[in-house]
């Protein structure tokens, strides 16, 4: 295990060194692909909870993703057009400020996976995973049909919005407050693998007879895993809103769902800092295959296939060389 | 990209029982074509265990197969052996290359290794073919209109569709009940180690089973393709609502799938017909009109919540 610990200070140490290096030589755009792998592994650190923990495989995350982007561009777009939400019962407003969206965003998400997941959860394996599929694109062709917030065409912000003290619209302040987001939910998370609750439910994923038996419910130890899994991603989609100061349907489609489990299966299945091996790897591949080729998503499907056929442990099991504790 | 029928071609009559035995007609031909779908997709999980995401790819193989040889050759018939052929031919080759290595695999390295199939289908698709949609014309012959008892005039291409579906429901029904092919899936559903034992080649039989899953996809992505535009992209909303077929009707279960297809079918078709004029009585115009379209788009996926609340196993899955 010490091996992979080295692996995964060296790999916030990277993310850390590539947008500080690219600020000091005024590379903005850099910095905004930094940006976008902190975001995107904060979304698979939301998802490696279900997945990674309670082994609930759920291709239906975009919902939450979208679900926090479109709470930051509801909130902001009433902010910059001074049109509260509603008046009656009580007056709501947009805002402009960061902490609350996220907050807003959080609680959201977190109640779309209490429902969701209390429906989802009645069942297992391959229904579990066709059932979260379909709520996701539930929720996309409801973003498509609803108008009041662009409707296909999506919702724009023209600033993005502000945290108090610092100037977000400076790349590296921007990248600095999604890198701490990320650094407090991966923290959160180790701390929740260690724990009674993570316990039990890693203990629910191998023999949810025994947890039963001891007098635990497999059922509500999973909801709670899956509701604080969409929290996290929720806080994520509204990241990435504002890092793009745009919110559009794409959020909620299939493919980004695909795309959050991609990111966890690249950097290794079961390991804590997976997700931020496999959105770095990604969005790597993305810039410089993009630029070799336009297809180059055949490339990566081809890495993927290979990964699940011949090299399970993704980036960091081939690095560590070492089974994880569980598998 | 939404996968929904088009309203009826038939005259633009006004009254309202014309309009609504129109629609529940495209909800028919829309629910056939999901039925054949979600077969090939609940037999392969009902015999290998395997959730395959590729399965929409394979319905773009054959839509593009098809809108390729139409092109080049004129005949609608020659399509849809094309179809057929590329659908089966991939999928079979799919099976031998990648899928036989899942079988005993967990069901996330199912999900991860067939969504890389995708990636690779589609962009290979887009590569051949460019980005531009393509079209395959309805043959002259199917072409028009015919008019039915009472009155009702209604597309005879779309008419032909629900003929062929029902067909392809009877054949399966019959392949599974009566044939010696049919017994050997149903024996490798229930324990195929034993049927190994007794001389049955497994692993020819898993191939001829996903082939023939394949074939019925991409027959489907060819007929559907001649009314919607053949582009990349266009199986994963048809095989995310094939999925909400199995949920209803029960994972491995054809009668449910049938069952499942003609309820998600005239769900979608009827919802987007009957709900704005629903909210129109309490509602003014713009707003019901906008609230009644949102709802419809998820009236399907809340009939699917509902049989989950219900029957967890689906209509008639297997009692666990």
């Amino acid at each position: 295990m010490k091996r992979e610990m080295l692996i995964n200070a060296a790999l916030m140490a990277g993310l850390l060194v590539v947008p500080l290096w690219a600020w000091a030589v005024d590379e903005p755009f850099t910095i905004t692909l930094a940006t976008r792998v902190a975001i995107l592994a904060l979304a698979a650190v939301g998802l490696n909870i279900a997945l990674g923990i309670g082994g609930l495989v759920s291709l239906g995350h975009a919902a939450f993703f979208g679900i926090g982007g479109y709470a930051m561009g509801i909130l902001a777009s009433h902010a910059q057009t001074y049109d509260p939400i509603m008046q009656w019962p009580l007056l709501v407003e947009g805002t402009k400020v960061m902490p609350v969206i996220w907050i807003v965003a959080v609680l959201a998400a977190a109640l779309a996976a209490l429902v969701i997941g209390a429906l989802s959860l009645r069942t297992s394996g391959v229904y579990f995973i066709m059932i979260t599929l379909a709520f996701g694109q539930m929720l996309y062709f409801f973003a498509i049909s609803w108008p009041a917030y662009g409707g296909e065409d999506g919702l724009s912000i023209y600033v993005r919005n502000d945290f108090p003290l610092l100037n977000t619209l400076d790349p590296i302040q921007f990248f600095a407050i999604c890198f701490a987001l990320l650094a407090l939910a991966l923290w959160f998370s180790a701390r929740l693998a260690a724990s009674p609750f993570g316990l039990a439910l890693n203990a629910a994923r191998q023999t949810p007879q025994r947890v039963e038996a001891v007098g635990l419910s497999p059922f509500r130890l999973r909801l709670a895993a899956f509701v604080l899994s969409g929290a996290i991603t929720g806080l994520a989609g509204a990241l990435f809103a504002d890092l793009n100061r745009f919110v559009s349907p794409v959020m909620f489609s299939w493919q980004t769902s695909g795309e959050i489990i991609v990111f966890i299966i690249l950097g290794g299945v079961g390991r804590l800092y997976g997700p931020v091996a496999g959105a770095a790897l990604f969005i790597t591949l993305e810039h410089f295959l993009g630029e070799v080729s336009d297809y180059w998503h055949i490339f990566l499907g081809l890495l993927l296939l290979a990964v699940v056929l011949f090299a399970r442990g993704g980036v960091i099991g081939t690095l560590a060389g070492r089974k994880v504790a569980h598998d | 990209m939404r996968y929904r029928a088009a309203p009826g071609t038939g005259g633009a009559s006004t009254l309202t029982t014309i309009l609504f035995i129109e629609q529940v007609l495209n909800g028919l031909q829309f629910g056939v074509m999901l039925f054949v779908m979600a077969a090939g997709l609940t037999l392969v999980f009902g015999v290998m265990g395997l959730i395959n995401l590729a399965h929409g790819s394979l319905y773009m193989v054959g839509a593009f197969a098809a809108a390729a040889v139409a092109g080049a050759t004129g005949s609608f018939v020659l399509a849809l052996g094309a179809a057929l052929a590329a659908a089966a031919g991939a999928g079979a080759l799919v099976e031998l290359l990648v899928i036989r290595r899942l079988y005993d695999r967990e069901h996330l390295d199912q999900v991860l290794a067939t969504f890389a199939l995708i990636l690779i289908f589609s962009e290979g698709t887009r590569w051949m073919f460019g980005s531009f949609p393509l079209y395959l014309d309805i043959p002259d012959a199917l072409s028009g209109v015919v008019t039915l008892p009472g009155g009702i005039q209604y597309s005879l291409y779309r008419l032909v569709i629900i003929g062929i579906g029902l067909g392809i429901a009877g054949f399966l029904f019959w392949l599974i009940s009566r044939t010696r092919l049919g017994i050997r899936i149903r024996a490798g559903e229930s324990d195929r180690e034993m049927i190994a034992a007794l001389g049955v080649d497994i692993s020819k039989l898993y191939t001829l089973v996903f082939a023939l899953g394949a074939a019925l996809a991409g027959l489907a992505g060819a007929l559907v393709g001649a009314i919607q535009s053949v582009q990349v992209g266009m199986g994963e909303p048809v095989l995310i609502l094939a999925f909400v077929v199995i949920v209803i009707g029960g994972i491995g279960s054809i009668k449910g799938a049938f069952v499942g297809a003609l309820m998600v079918g005239l769900t979608d078709t009827l919802g987007g017909l009957l709900l704005p004029g629903f909210f129109r009585l309490f509602m003014e115009n713009a707003a019901a009109t906008s609230t009644g379209s949102a709802l419809a788009s998820m009236l399907i996926y809340i009939l699917m919540a509902v049989v989950l609340v219900w029957r967890p196993q689906g209509l008639f899955g297997p009692q666990t």
